[in-house]
């Protein structure tokens, strides 16, 4: 009836993960009987749940990342403390089945849960704002991606209470990952988790290819389009073109696991190392679908705070375009040590050191863009100044690591975890953070408190270099990644370092967390009224804060690169421009839809079923989501109208606010 | 509107000398079908990691049977006949809803959908016959491979057909709406999809076999 499941699961005999199990559901149920309680759970249901408002999705993206953020973060300390912990032949305090589910669990939700999100996320509020229209071009198919991206999360979340995680590395690599050597539940969490939510990943990037090349203003030509929208669609392209073989390559490991398939066991003429070709051609398109966006926000952070255009702006386009190019032809650099020859080394060597250049090229943009600007130094720009000092170094050691004999030395060492760490926090981290504290007045309405902001930012720089230059120094003295314990006790004082680096970051948290509420409490103070909080380029900025749900009460009309700036310094607002005409035309907006929850839903049911060869179960998850999407084919009103009257009422509010 | 009608419509009405990159947001049908030609895109990708772990794992027989013992190309050719024809069926299917003729729409859908289903029943055969004589996808890595790409292009047969009854159901049901047709269009380019990766199955697997 159950199929695997039984009551084992639950795991009573281990303290830790019952603890954080109880944690987490005495907190779920507190917000959800507050939320009944209080009667909110129909707003929530119209306004947030079933909205298919690319602006509030954006939001609900933002809201996973940051909670997965500090999920993906408690991993991290546990392992910091267990390797400060547990030299010179001490065991530490995470028994080592325990430690390989922690960092397995951490790369994974970090990646696929917390970047991927609060990228998605930040994209989804800004670019269709930033394009000058109304939505993206599939309303209802964007929260329908959300919610499998939901759907996956919790999936991996319910790991935590019924059964295991993957203790295989966040790629998890066969033949550890079959199911001759992996015969528990972890890698099929691992497996389902991703395969939904890596749906959900594909159908944005389809959704956002069309919005971008299909949807903009009048008059955004190519070339007038704002840089985080090239940089967006760049990632996007990278993800239609990527995550199909992620999808494939997962299918292929469910298959032996399921059905005994033989495509990368031991015997029956398998390949494992067909698997890590594949997962590669997938992950490093990933690593630029991840920081090609953030190189966007940089980009708009940094002109907008230095009062000036961006500085090469086509450079930067052509520099987007061969990066996202040019990450399909160097997946082979992750594993160098596959024994493919020197000759095949040797290319990938120099593709992945090519690679450098288009990289450099957009770092001295955005230097010529500070340079000779009128510089106002707010948290977004902290962010940036800081990222491209970090960026550099983790960019010279991603170079030194793409001469294959020295990978040789350095492979699975903690130079490794050191250098992705560096690019991944530096790049894509910060850049997330940037855009956070630079859209947040836009998205709500009122600003985030600056200094709490700014302690953050110095936290986190100071807390990355305390946490991450020991592990260089340490990977070159020879400490392997996924260690759980070492015998060397000359490496513990550089551990420690590690460690108090790790908890600098934590009080970085602590402060993102007190600025939200901080900023929250006193918003009646710090309300945006104009709709243009930075004196910002962009036409984001030339709409209301927080903006209504139609975006734009007239579409703007665009004549130039940095188009608001351009009606600003022409004298020429959008009010002014959309007052040439004196009276308001009925709008349409899609219409909310509860199809992508409901999805979700089965999505999860069937996801947990497979996971313990519940086949009823899964049949019934499967049959529901067809169902629903055949339901969902005989729907005939899309569309909700705004009337003439509502557009021109909140044209009023607005006006006499920003007077 | 016919469908050629729809994908040609400029953003604005006679937009004169505006590039089509200024022409403000694409109308609905443009939105729909470009969005589907980047899914189809990603379609294609997801094959051509399936063809790739084929070809590396086409001689991993693991001293069972090989290609050569196990097909019957002439079934096959019946098979890939079926399949073409089908696409040249879905073909009259596109003009006859075009035309805004029921009758017609049903009857192509019903030969475009009889055909499918031959085609099915052929792989399923194939299927059978290889697993019962001990060639199952669990003998050998080539076997698997071939199964896993051979079965991923017969699922799409299989969703398309359910598509297609669906959209039957639709055209029966709410008519020949804009939004109906522009579905339709849409299945119509996912089912050509599916002869172009049989051509590479056809020719790569069953042509291809050593």
């Amino acid at each position: 009836m159950f199929g695997k499941l039984t009551w084992s699961a639950i795991p009573f005999d281990q303290p830790i993960p019952l603890a954080a199990s109880v944690l987490v559901v005495v907190a779920l149920a507190v917000v959800a009987i507050t939320i009944v309680a209080r009667g909110w759970w129909p707003y929530l249901w119209r306004e947030w749940i079933t909205s298919v408002d690319h602006k509030r999705i954006g939001v609900m993206y933002g809201v996973l990342a940051f909670v997965m953020l500090i999920r993906g973060f408690i991993d991290a300390l546990m392992m910091r403390s267990q390797l400060a912990l547990a030299a010179d032949g001490a065991p530490g305090y995470l028994p080592p089945e325990h430690y390989n589910q922690i960092f397995s669990a951490h790369g994974t939700i970090m990646i696929f849960f917390v970047a991927m999100p609060f990228m998605i996320g930040l994209m989804n509020f800004a670019v269709p704002l930033q394009l000058g229209v109304r939505d993206v071009a599939f309303p209802t198919l964007n929260s329908v991606s959300f919610w499998l991206s939901a759907a996956g999360v919790l999936l991996i979340n319910i790991s935590l209470m019924v059964g295991e995680f993957a203790k295989t590395g966040w790629l998890a690599y066969p033949p550890l990952s079959e199911l001759a050597f992996s015969p528990g539940v972890g890698v099929d969490y691992y497996l389902w988790s991703l395969q939904i939510a890596g749906l959900g990943s594909l159908l944005t990037g389809i959704n956002f290819t069309t919005t971008i090349l299909k949807l903009r203003a009048p008059g955004m030509g190519y070339t007038r389009m704002p840089i985080f929208c090239w940089t967006a669609l760049c990632s996007n392209l990278l993800i239609v073109a990527a995550f199909p073989i992620l999808t494939a390559t997962y299918a292929m490991l469910l298959l032996d696991r399921y059905l005994g398939f033989h495509f990368f066991t031991n015997d029956g003429g398998g390949n494992a190392m067909m698997y890590v070709n594949l997962i590669w051609a997938w992950g490093h398109p990933e690593v630029y679908i991840l920081v090609l966006p953030a190189f966007g926000i940089y980009s708009e952070v940094i002109a907008t705070f230095s009062g000036k255009a961006l500085f090469g702006y086509r450079s930067m386009i052509a520099a987007t375009l061969a990066i996202c190019v040019l990450s399909f032809v160097v997946w082979l650099h992750h594993f160098f040590t596959m024994g493919a020859g020197a000759d095949v080394n040797a290319f990938f060597g120099i593709m992945t050191m090519i690679i450098a250049v288009p990289t450099g090229v957009k770092v001295f943009n955005w230097i010529f863009t500070l340079f000779g600007g009128r510089i106002r130094f707010t948290t977004p720009l902290l962010w940036s100044l800081g990222f491209i000092c970090t960026f550099v170094i983790g960019g010279m050691t991603g170079v030194l690591l793409a001469i294959p004999p020295a990978d040789f030395v350095l492979h699975n060492s903690l130079f490794l975890v050191a250098h992705f760490h560096n690019v991944i926090i530096g790049g894509v981290l910060f850049g997330a953070f940037a855009g956070y504290s630079y859209w947040f007045p836009k998205a709500f309405g009122f600003t985030l408190d600056e200094r709490l902001g700014k302690a953050a930012f110095w936290c986190w720089l100071v807390g990355f270099y305390l946490a991450f230059m020991p592990l260089y120094l340490l990977g070159l003295m020879g400490a392997t990644r996924r260690m759980q314990h070492y015998d060397v006790a000359g490496w513990q004082p550089l551990m420690i370092v590690a460690l108090v680096g790790a908890l600098v970051i934590l009080a970085g948290v602590g402060f993102t967390a007190l600025q939200l509420v901080v900023s929250i409490r006193t918003r009646e103070r710090r309300r945006d009224r104009t709709g243009d909080p930075w004196h910002g380029r962009t036409l984001e900025w030339s709409t209301a804060s927080p903006p209504p749900a139609w975006n734009f009460s007239v579409l703007p009309n665009v004549t130039q690169a940095d188009a608001y700036w351009g009606m600003k310094r022409a004298g020429l607002t959008a009010d002014n421009a959309a007052n040439a005409t004196g009276e308001w035309e009925p709008i349409t907006v899609p219409r909310r839809t509860s199809v992508g929850v409901v999805l979700a839903f089965f999505s999860v049911v069937m996801g947990f079923a497979l996971v313990w060869h519940i086949w009823w179960l899964a049949i019934v998850g499967l049959v529901g989501l067809g169902a629903t999407g055949i339901a969902h084919a005989w729907r005939t009103e899309h569309e909700d109208e705004i009337s003439a009257d509502l557009i021109a009422e909140s044209e009023r509010a607005r006006r006499k606010a920003s007077a | 509107m016919s469908l050629v009608d729809a994908l040609t419509e400029p953003g604005t009405p006679d937009s004169g000398d505006t590039p089509i990159s200024e022409r403000g947001p694409a109308p609905l049908p443009i939105v729909v079908a470009f969005g589907f030609w980047l899914f189809l895109l990603s379609d294609i990708v997801l094959f051509s990691a399936l063809f790739a772990a084929y070809a590396v794992l086409s001689g991993q027989t693991d001293g069972g049977p090989a290609g050569p013992q196990l097909f019957n190309r002439t079934n096959v050719l019946i098979e890939t006949g079926c399949l073409l024809t089908s696409s040249f069926t879905c073909g009259l299917l596109t003009l006859s809803i075009e035309a805004r003729n029921r009758l017609a729409t049903y009857l192509w859908a019903a030969v475009t959908f009889a055909l499918g289903v031959v085609f099915l029943a052929f792989e399923l055969t194939e299927f059978g016959r290889m697993v019962a004589g001990g060639a199952g996808p669990t003998r050998s890595a080539f076997l698997s491979a071939f199964f896993t790409l051979v079965g991923t292009h017969g699922l799409h047969v299989t969703v398309g057909l359910a598509w297609l009854a669906t959209m039957m159901a639709q055209v029966a049901t709410l008519g020949f709406r804009p939004m109906v047709v522009r579905r339709l269009l849409c299945f119509s380019l996912f089912w050509h999809a599916l002869d172009i990766v049989w051509i590479g199955v056809f020719t790569i697997v069953y042509l291809g076999a050593h």
